[in-house]
């Protein structure tokens, strides 16, 4: 996230003293940062949305708990991943009842999806359409620590140490949930991306 | 030659590698450890190529006009979202146990010293109250969990590598068993934490709120884990004092849950 200038400062001052457009231009300033980390994290263009939307009001209830030598952007930030974090939580709940009203194993899956492929190259090309499909669904698979861990390292560079704040974890389980996610992501995707060398 | 396992290639990928100039090294003189890297490399690339939806070029406007009428009311107004957390299917197993908890409290100061009443007893000062027996349960069980807490982060504190020097930095610790007990006090640190906030009762609470990111820090950790991981959990949990608090605290509760509640026809507590 970018660092906050001179601007936000001011902005928040005043918007605690009741002026609206001055929270309107933080919206602006920040809004599609945190839709693009909130749609890495969800992986849904309407739950990103409503993350977003969540993190303005959450930081505008809480304006007075913000501290003027903090960085607006890194506490809006936070409160961001956090909502992220509500809205996977109740995603994956949601569709586990699913599964579970319905009888389905959730850790089953097509044993075909599995297989390793043995396509020449230049037809692998084609299934690329396939491959999104299937790094969609490794994403999906990771736990929201996993996932908000592996988003903020691998997309948004933030340091083991920042991450660990955000999710209130030690660097070694902040690490471990980075490798983990990693992990999954290579179990599932190597056998789609190797060129058969 | 020893290859890089999968946690120091993602290390080295992500250069969180302590020692990454002697992974570098490696990498470039292991064929079999550089073709792995690369593979690592093909996943992650993909992983990239998925493409993120970008929001309108109105987006900030759009997004202002669902937020505006909402900022008002969402100053002053009930935390709804809070409701919604406290809700979630994920908490109502705890909550459930906890409303079992209260109900049999309940009954409990209702009906169990019904048959030592006697005509002649002051009834106002016979009994334990009903609430005083509801607490009474509910320190019982956070004692309870206390003592669960507290052999957890006793067995993390006294664990040890096996080996010396370089030996001890190489070397693993399982700590499974200790994370599945602490993520089975996770949720019930949490139901615990929240009812001693809301009954004001701050000593409890706040060991409780510094007790729940440790027992998730141990949760989150590798299974195995190596000498500088477990040491960096050892020093949270000695940095903090938190065993010695857990300890007081638990002995505090312990105390009072061993006071004899008040007989029929004495002063109350």
């Amino acid at each position: 996230m970018d660092r906050m200038d001179g601007g936000d400062a001011a902005q928040v001052t005043r918007a605690l003293g009741g002026d609206q457009d001055a929270f309107r231009a933080l919206v602006e300033r920040h809004g599609r940062r945190l839709f693009r980390l909130a749609y890495r994290m969800t992986g849904n263009e309407n739950d990103a949305e409503d993350v977003v939307q969540e993190t303005f009001l959450r930081a505008y209830r809480r304006l007075d708990r913000f501290e003027s030598r903090a960085n607006f952007g890194t506490w809006l930030y936070r409160i961001g991943v956090n909502c992220s974090l509500d809205m996977m939580r109740k995603r994956k709940t949601e569709s586990s009842q699913r599964v579970q009203a319905s009888g389905d194993d959730p850790e089953a899956s097509d044993p075909l999806d599995n297989v390793v492929s043995t396509d020449p190259a230049p037809d692998r090309m084609m299934l690329s359409a396939e491959v999104k499909e299937k790094v969609q669904e490794a994403m999906k698979a990771l736990s929201p620590v996993e996932r908000t861990a592996f988003v903020l390292r691998h997309f948004e560079g933030h340091s083991i140490e920042e991450i660990g704040k955000s999710l209130g974890l030690g660097a070694g389980a902040t690490k471990n949930s980075v490798f983990r996610a990693v992990q999954k992501l290579r179990r599932q995707l190597e056998p789609l991306v190797s060129t058969g060398e | 030659m020893k290859h890089l396992s999968e946690q120091e290639l993602v290390e080295y990928r992500y250069a969180d590698a302590a020692d990454r100039a002697e992974a570098a090294l490696h990498l470039h003189e292991c064929a079999e450890c550089r073709a792995a890297y690369e593979r690592l490399e093909r996943v992650l690339a993909a992983v990239d190529a998925l493409p993120v939806a970008e929001p309108s070029a109105d987006y900030e406007a759009q997004l202002w006009r669902k937020l505006a009428p909402q900022l008002a009311d969402r100053k002053r107004g009930f935390d709804w979202s809070a409701w919604r957390e406290w809700l979630a299917p994920r908490r109502l197993v705890p909550i459930g146990a906890m409303a079992a908890l209260i109900l049999g409290a309940f009954l409990a100061g209702r009906y169990l010293h019904r048959p030592d009443q006697g005509p002649n007893v002051a009834v106002n000062n016979a009994q334990p109250a009903p609430q005083q027996v509801r607490e009474r349960i509910l320190l019982v069980a956070v004692g309870d969990h206390l003592d669960r807490a507290q052999t957890v982060l006793l067995e993390i504190s006294n664990a040890e590598t096996d080996g010396t020097g370089k030996e001890a930095k190489r070397g693993e610790v399982d700590i499974s068993q200790e994370q599945q007990r602490a993520e089975s006090l996770l949720a019930a640190n949490r139901i615990y934490r929240q009812t001693a906030e809301h009954s004001g009762d701050n000593t409890v609470a706040n060991v409780l709120d510094e007790l729940e990111p440790v027992l998730m820090d141990i949760v989150h950790s590798p299974s195995k884990v190596s000498g500088p991981e477990l040491a960096e959990l050892q020093k949270r949990i000695e940095a903090q004092g938190l065993l010695l608090k857990v300890r007081v605290l638990d002995s505090s509760v312990r105390d009072k849950t061993r006071t004899p509640a008040p007989q029929p026809g004495t002063r109350g507590l």
